[in-house]
Order: C-alpha cells, then structure tokens, then sequence
C-alpha cells in the first residue's frame, strides 16, 4: 500500500515500568504480591464537571460500577487510597530524567505531579499521578529525525481481574509502579517505521538496565490516522511484532470505513432514534441469547448486507456495534445480516422485520438483557451508526493479539488534570544521572568476539556486565553460551530456567575457571541449576587416565577384533563415565592413544 | 499580574503557551493545553491573552411535596467543594443547588437548605465556635426536621460532644465529614452525606456523627456524639465509637438503617440550648515524670476545672497527690484513661485510692476529649459543688454504667 500518498500519520506511545525498589508514591515493593482480602469502593465524577463534549467520561459515568479491590502485604495503605502518598520516589526520577537525556530531551525545572481523571477503577483514587518530565527530543532511525514530544512519569493502574456485569474485580499490586510514558510527534509515515520506532525506543529502555522486563511491563498504544480518515488511538500493543500489523489493519479499517460511507450515501441510507421492544418476538424462542430476556432493536436503513461488511480481518461492521455493547455490561448484538443463526429462526426473523416494517436493503440491530443496558447500549449504537454516513469516528481502540482492534471508549476531551497537592513540587537541579551505553552501541563491541546475533542477544540481557567481566577470563564464546545460548536451548526443551539468575550463572563459570568442569559441562550443571539453584557445582574430579585403562583393558577382544574402528564405541563408554566433567577432545585423543598402545602390542 | 491568564512564554529555547498558576518555589508554573504544570527558572514572558471564561450555571432547586425538610450548615471542611480544572483552585460556594449538582441522590431523600456558617479548618475551632454552631443549630431544629452539620474531622468529635451538652434535641443532629476531600472521584463525602441525610429524617434524638464504618463503602455507622472518636489519622473509617456501640450502620447504596444499640428518639426531649462554656478547663496528659506542676500552672491562671488523662486504670505519680489535694479545694478534677478503651478505678490500687481521698472524681468510661467538654459546660452553668456531682452522672449517653463487650 502507498501509505504516504494515503496521508498517513503514526504516533506511537510507549509505557515502560522501570525496575525501581520502591514504587512511586509510596514505600511498597515493586512486585507482585498474593491477593488476600478485598475491599470495594464506587467512584464519582461530579456532573457538573463533565461537559457535554466530553463522551468518554460520559459514557463511563453512565457505567458507573462497583470495584471490587484485592490487596496483600505488598500493598499498603497508600494504593487503598488510605493514606496520602508520600513524595516522589528519587530513585524513579532519576531513571527518568537519564531516558530523557537518551531521548535527546530538554528537562522542566520543576516537576509538578498532577491527578489526571480516570475513573474505570484503574486507580483506586479515581485519578492517576503523573508528572512531566521532558520535551522536545528525537531518536534516529533509519537516518531520519523522528520527534520525541514528551516524557511523563506517572504511576501504574491496578491490573484488571475480573470484568462483571455491574463490577470489576482489580489487583492493588501493580499500582504505582514507577512508569514512564514516552510519546513521539505523529511523524512516522508507515507501519514498518512505526515498529522500528518503538523497537528503538525499547532499546534505549533496556539500555538503562533499570526497566521491567516481561510480559505485561511494556505496553505500546499507537494514534494513527489517514487523511479523510480520523484519529484514532490504539490502547496496549503488548508485542512489538505485530505492531506494523495493527497499523495496517487500522489503515484498511479506516478506508472500509469510507467505502461504507460512500456506500451508504448512495442508498440515501437513514438511521432512526426508535428503540423498539422486541421481547414478544422471540418469547418462544430456540435462542438462549433472546429466550426469556427483554429484547429490543433498531432499524437501520439501507443498512443491509453492510452490518455484515468485513473491515478488519474477522472483523465486521456489526462486530464494532457488538463492542459498545459489551462495553454497557452485554454479551453483544445481533443484526439481520447473519441470520438466520444462533437458534433464531427464520420465521422470528420475518416477524421481527414486519414490525419494524423493515424493507429488503434495510437492516436491524437487536440486544437483550436488562431493559436499561439495552437502551443505554442502543442509544450509542444509534449513536455509531449515524456516524458510518459520515466516515470514521475519532476514538479510542483495544489491541487485540491478532492485531485486529476494538472499540473502547470515545476518545478522551482534555485530560481532565489538577494539581496533586499532598506532592510537593521537585526541582531537577543538580540530579546527576550517567548515560549508559546503548545496547546496540554494546553489540558492536561484542560482534568482535561473536556473531552478531549472538552479540545482540547478550548485550540485551540483563547480564551482559557477567558476560564483560568472565569474556577476560574465559573464551567469549563460551561465557555468551553460558549466559544466553544454554538458557535459551534448555527454555525450548521445556525445561523451567526462571531460576537462573545471576548467582547461578556465576557459579557455573567459576566452575568452569576453576577447573571444576570442563566447558562441556556446563549444560549439564544449568539444568541442575534450573531445577535447584542452591546446588553446589563442583564435579567430582575423575582421573580420565585411570577409566580409560580400565576400559580398554576389559574391551582388549573388541580392540584386537576391530583396530582403531573399536573406537567409536569405547569413546561412548568413556564419555558415559565423564561427561561435563572432562574437554571431550582430550578425552578423545588419550582413548586413541591408548588403543594405539594395545594394537601396537 | 499575569496570574490565572492565558501567556505564552520562551523557556528552554521552546514556546509554550499555557495558563501561569501560582508558584511557592519562585519558579514560573504554567500549565499546559496537555493539563501538565511544569516550572521553569528561566523565562520569557512573550504574550498575555485575554480571554473571557464561560459561566456555568446551576440549576434553580426546587422542593419536593412530602419530602422531609434538611438544614446543612458548613463549618468548613470539603464535603462539598468544586474543582477548576483549568487553575486546579477548590471552590465552595456552599449552596444547596450546588450541594444537589454534586450528589443529586440527596434530592430523593429531603429538601435541603444550606447555609455557610464558618469557612475554618477543623484544628482552628474554639468553644466560641461551638456556641455560634449550637445557637444556629437550635434555631434551625425549631423549623427543620433535622440537621447536618459538615465539619473537618480533626475535632469533629469535640465538636459533636459539644453540641451534645449544649442541647437538648428532639431531632437528629448530625455531623459529617470526609477523609478523603471531595474535589476527587475516590471521595467518602457523598456516600458520607447520603447517610447523613438519612440519619436526619431518622427517628433519632440526639446529636450524632454520621461516617464510614469500614475501609469499603459499604456502610456508614451512626455514632453518639460523646462516645466517638477520631483514632486514625487518614483512613475513612477512622472514627470510632469507644466503650458503646453505633447507634445505627446506615447501608450504601440501600440507605437502610440498622439500630445497633439504645438511643434518644425523635421528640423524646424539649428543644433547649445551655450555650455557656468556661473555657478554663485543662486538659492533661500524664507520662512518666511529668510534674505536678503543670497543675500548679494551670491553677494559678484561674483554671478550675481539671481533666487528667492518666495511666491505666487512672493513675498520675503518687507525688502528684499533694498538688492535687491542694488544687481540688476550689477546683474539679477529673481522672480519665489514656488507654481510652475501659473504665477509670481509683479504688484497686495504692496510688488510685489516695487520688481519691485527695478529691480526684472518677470519670467513669468517659473519653478524655468528652470530659474536657462535659466539664467546661459544667462549670459554664452550674456551680462548682453541682458541676461536681453531675461530672459523673451520664447526662446524654457520655457514660455507660454497663461495661459490655
Ligand atoms: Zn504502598
């Protein structure tokens, strides 16, 4: 696809939770914890504040929900909202301020930690902390200059456990986690740039050694928009890879969206305010989705077969219909165009039409469950639909792990944002941070050595500083083999090796430095370290002379039988005896030697 | 003055444009179109808008046929405060439009009138206070049929003990507060006046205190306005009642009431006000070493009214039993316990039984803060050989002669 003559527009927006002792605002540690007692709370946005521009808070206040919150003993007063927080952690501040300058940024003076409105129960508050940090910079990739608008940091919300209808069930570990939230310009003009873009970022992350690693400790939303089209944010990438993928997808969602209008225009399509209950319809229904509910619908004029439309990959028209129902506490929608199915027949089918003196090009959206969800879902439906004569809604989207999307919320009005006042502000003045190393900067240093694969691989893993302080002492290949390759190969044969650590890595090298075993036997000591990494590495040390003597003495027949062919598998008896604990290599040679000595007899 | 406006400024080779907010570090604050405050040193000023903002209005109220009559009277506090989001400043007008644009619920429960009565912070309340408060309130009870008060916690509870001996109520009296203000979403003041407002069209007599039971906002509890205390700094379910129990659990969202122990109910009492106070009413916390001449001090400045909060079962250094001998010829001495929970014994051991021959009067299961009051509203409209006798006989629910579980 030509996506610069499409007018293309990509920002992408990075979240990154750095790897600090302490969380944001208050002492707790940054881990996760077990979910012990809970507590629940209803949060409340004054109606006087919302505006009536402002959909998205709106529609939230209209979900207006009970939040159920789990806490434990890595939680403390300060995540329940119990105890104002305490001043921000320095430690953070400073990991921020160092990105920053990575990024190429200018820093405030002052920081002022601000409550940003959000009131899904995320944050037990009902607002987020967040603070600017840094503007203005930029990264290079593919030598060319791409913005770097802002630096933020701000807390962690709660992780999400459970979606009811009427509640949500949230875990109090994760929030206030120190984060920072890096946004570019909307500058990049293609998906690939827009991956490569986040792939730098995440590099230069990593690069500090002071961020998260993992699922879940990363997260990339995108904005994206087409001209013609509308801006649209994307919320969670979690994996880098299909970051080009979803904003693809987005373009083709985008420019459906416009064959749609286009369509539609041309059958004078109209979309009516009528909600029509049509419970009596389906009151003997085969359907477990209407049996025994209330059911209602809308009309859709001129809106058949295009309810049915694809405009993402498995994803139709009715399907963003079928999102802002979930959003109000439903299952989903129906609509005509995929009926028949579902155990709705034919002739409810028919009767639903008739009342709703529905015509052959026209098309009917139906919900079921309690009478005011209903409504409330199909009015915004109503809402949806009269959008689709004009073009694409500007709005927030899900990520899905496919690299489809779904509708979330309207896009936000300005954050609504005041002051933190049980935070004093804190001046930058005199935080003197390093600048590390960039990782890629560290693969090229290490290419020297080893392939350039292999080098990245070790530069980017948390233990590259092993891998510079063993590659003086021992063959670097062999550390990078220890460090990374061993790891990974035991991780594809399913073994667990979440308990290799630092510690255990150090003891297999010195292992290896002192002689306790040889280089070949450092596989065999990482998975007895995987499995108990307490163990002691320190094979017996076996006199290869003396098992070697013995061996060819009591295999003297196979020897005198078959010369220097006997040994094959006299090396397989010997290795059976000593592997890891002696080089294979010298073993070879002394067992051929040895075998030489008795042929010669 | 550039402050509250539009400008747009140089700083760090950038323009920005924003609003200037106030600074307390000498640095220029502004906050962006973003919603961010950043400070900057270094500054150039290059432009001031000047723009007219939108006035917001609010709806005329109008009462409700049937609905029972509410009075809410502000002493300060947050219950029910306003945000500019655009200057982060917290407004109260404190009218009753307002109070019902904020927690519209309210409207199903009573008509509400409001009034401003103080705007001070809770620690900067002083008897003179309390009386205004009580006279209004009294005034209020004769038309209304029940009362909120809003109050900042800290002294919530003198205040509540105040009101409690200061009058004599046929109807509820109900203080409120917030431990978490109302400007954010997470706030306890509007489940806080829910309750309230039903505990005021309640069937109740007293003057009470109307706050979260629990971490959660599940429920609210009603407490006796002598038998509460704050005893944790921050938490919503700070307050406690002490050797009683609430008198009701009020439930959220339902606002159903549960009676949870004996209470004074509607028009069980005249309406009166005793509004006198003598402010000359020490209180004093032992710890050991302390000398007995804190008292000596007191005493010599015309104090004549004592309230010790002592060890354990009410206890002071033996060598404080002189002074107090001395002082109780012209003066009352109350003895209360620092341990808060439990009754006061002088009779159990050495020390307590001098305390008593000396003159110190046991004061039962009283609070400490509550006995303080108590004795300045004694000694403000009785003698002091009545102010005596009465000190240790329950008048509204201070004392239970019954220690329960
Ligand atoms: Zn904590």
């Amino acid at each position: 696809m030509m996506y610069s003559k499409l007018g293309l527009k990509v920002g992408v927006e990075i979240h990154q939770q750095l790897d600090t002792k302490h969380k944001l605002f208050c002492r707790c540690p940054t881990k996760p914890g077990k979910d012990e007692k809970e507590f629940h709370r209803y949060l409340r946005l004054k109606r006087s504040e919302i505006g009536e521009e402002d959909k998205a808070a709106r529609e939230e206040v209209e979900r207006s929900r009970k939040f159920i919150y789990k806490y434990c003993d890595t939680t403390c007063l300060v995540e329940a909202d119990e105890e104002p927080p305490a001043e921000v952690n320095v430690e953070a501040l400073k990991i921020a301020v160092q990105i920053a300058k990575m990024l190429n940024m200018e820093l405030v003076d002052e920081v002022h930690v601000m409550r940003k409105i959000v009131i899904d129960g995320s944050n037990t508050t009902g607002f987020q902390r967040t603070a600017l940090i840094a503007f203005d910079g930029y990264i290079e990739v593919d030598e060319r200059k791409i913005g770097i608008a802002t630096l933020c940091l701000e807390e962690e919300a709660c992780r999400k456990i459970e979606d009811g209808e009427g509640y949500a069930v949230y875990s109090l570990d994760r929030l206030g986690i120190p984060l920072v939230e890096i946004s570019t310009k909307p500058e990049i003009d293609s998906p690939q740039l827009a991956k490569k873009v986040a792939a730098k970022i995440g590099m230069i992350l990593r690069s500090t050694g002071k961020v998260k690693r993992g699922i879940g400790t990363i997260r990339q939303d995108i904005n994206v928009s087409i001209a013609d089209g509308a801006r649209v944010e994307i919320k969670g990438v979690q994996e880098l890879e299909i970051l080009d993928k979803v904003v693809e997808n987005e373009v083709v969602r985008q420019l459906k969206l416009l064959e749609i209008r286009n369509e539609l225009l041309k059958r004078s399509a109209h979309v009516f305010d009528d909600i029509f209950d049509v419970t009596d319809v389906f009151s003997n229904s085969k359907s477990q989705i209407v049996k025994g509910k209330i059911v209602k619908a809308i009309l859709l004029k001129g809106f058949g077969g295009i309810v049915g439309k694809e405009i993402q990959p498995k994803r139709r028209l009715g399907t963003e219909f079928a999102d802002i129902a979930k959003n109000f506490g439903l299952k989903g929608i129906i609509h005509t165009d995929e009926l028949p199915a579902y155990g709705i027949s034919d002739e409810e089918v028919k009767k639903l039409k008739e009342l709703l003196k529905a015509e052959e090009n026209d098309a009917i959206v139906i919900a079921a469950g309690s009478s005011e969800r209903v409504d409330r879902a199909l009015r915004r439906i109503i809402e949806r639909a009269k959008y689709c004569l004009k073009g694409v809604p500007e709005e927030t989207r899900k990520a899905n792990e496919d690299g489809t999307t779904s509708y979330l919320r309207p896009l936000p009005g300005a954050a609504r944002m005041y002051p933190e006042t049980d935070v004093p502000p804190v001046t930058l003045e005199g935080l003197e941070v390093e600048i590390p190393e960039l990782i890629e900067d560290r693969a090229k240093r290490y290419s020297k050595d080893l392939p350039f694969d292999l080098a990245w691989e070790v530069a980017d893993s948390p233990y590259w500083n092993l891998y510079e302080e063993y590659s003086k002492l021992l063959q670097p290949t062999v550390v990078a083999k220890v460090l990374y390759s061993i790891p990974a190969q035991l991780k594809r044969e399913g073994i667990d090796v979440s308990q290799l650590g630092e510690e255990q890595f150090r003891k297999v090298l010195n292992a290896i430095y002192d002689g306790r075993i040889a280089k070949e036997g450092a596989e065999e000591a990482l998975k007895i370290l995987a499995k108990d990494p307490r163990a002691e590495i320190s094979f017996v040390a076996v006199n290869v002379d003396e098992i070697i003597e013995k061996i060819v003495e009591s295999k003297k027949d196979l020897i005198a039988e078959k010369g220097e062919a006997a040994f094959k598998p006299l090396m397989g008896l010997v290795m059976k005896e000593v592997r890891g604990k002696v080089d294979g290599k010298i073993v070879a040679e002394k067992l051929l030697s040895a075998i030489r000595k008795v042929i010669n007899k | 003055m550039v402050l509250g406006k539009r400008v747009r400024i140089r700083a760090k080779g950038k323009i920005f444009e924003g609003i200037a907010m106030p600074s307390f570090t000498g640095n220029f604050v502004l906050k962006l179109d973003s919603g961010y405050n950043v400070g900057f040193k270094e500054y150039e000023l290059l432009e001031v808008f000047e723009e007219s903002l939108p006035k917001t209005e609010i709806k005329k109220l109008e009462k409700k046929d049937g609905l029972p009559n509410v009075k809410i009277i502000s002493t300060g506090g947050t219950i029910a405060s306003k945000i500019d989001y655009r200057t982060g400043a917290v407004t109260s007008q404190f009218t009753a439009e307002e109070i019902v644009s904020e927690v519209p619920e309210i409207a199903e429960i009573c008509n509400i009138d409001a009034e401003l009565l103080f705007n001070i912070l809770s620690e900067n309340m002083k008897p003179k206070n309390w009386i205004e408060l009580a006279k209004r309130v009294y005034n209020a009870l004769k038309s209304y049929d029940g009362v909120i008060i809003t109050h900042g916690t800290d002294t919530m509870h003198y205040s509540s003990a105040a009101l409690s001996f200061i009058l004599s109520t046929p109807k509820p009296v109900v203080f409120v507060g917030a431990q978490r203000s109302s400007d954010r979403p997470s706030s306890d003041a509007a489940m806080n006046l829910l309750c309230a407002a039903k505990a005021a069209i309640s069937d109740v007599g007293e003057v009470t205190v109307c706050v979260h039971a629990t971490t959660s906002d599940d429920y609210c509890f009603l407490h006796r306005g002598v038998k509460v205390r704050k005893n944790h700094t921050s938490r919503r379910d700070a307050f406690q009642s002490i050797n009683a129990r609430p008198i009701a659990k009020i439930d959220y969202p339902s606002l159903n009431v549960e009676w949870l122990s004996w209470r004074l109910k509607r028009n069980e009492r005249p309406l009166d006000c005793k509004a006198k106070l003598e402010e000359k009413v020490a209180l004093i916390k032992f710890y050991p070493g302390l000398s007995a001449e804190i008292m000596e001090f007191f005493h010599s400045k015309g104090y004549r009214g004592f309230v010790v909060e002592g060890t354990g079962l009410g206890h002071v250094s033996t060598d404080w039993v002189e002074t107090v001998k001395r002082i109780a010829e012209d003066s009352v001495i109350v003895m209360t316990s620092q341990c808060l929970w439990g009754r006061v014994c002088d009779r159990v051991y050495d020390t307590g039984r001098y305390l008593l021959k000396a003159g110190v009067i046991e004061g039962e299961d009283m609070l400490p803060e509550v006995a303080l009051v108590k004795l300045m509203w004694l000694l403000g409209n009785y003698d002091l050989e009545e102010a005596k006798k009465l000190v240790k006989q329950n008048l509204v629910g201070e004392i239970e002669y019954r220690s329960s579980y």
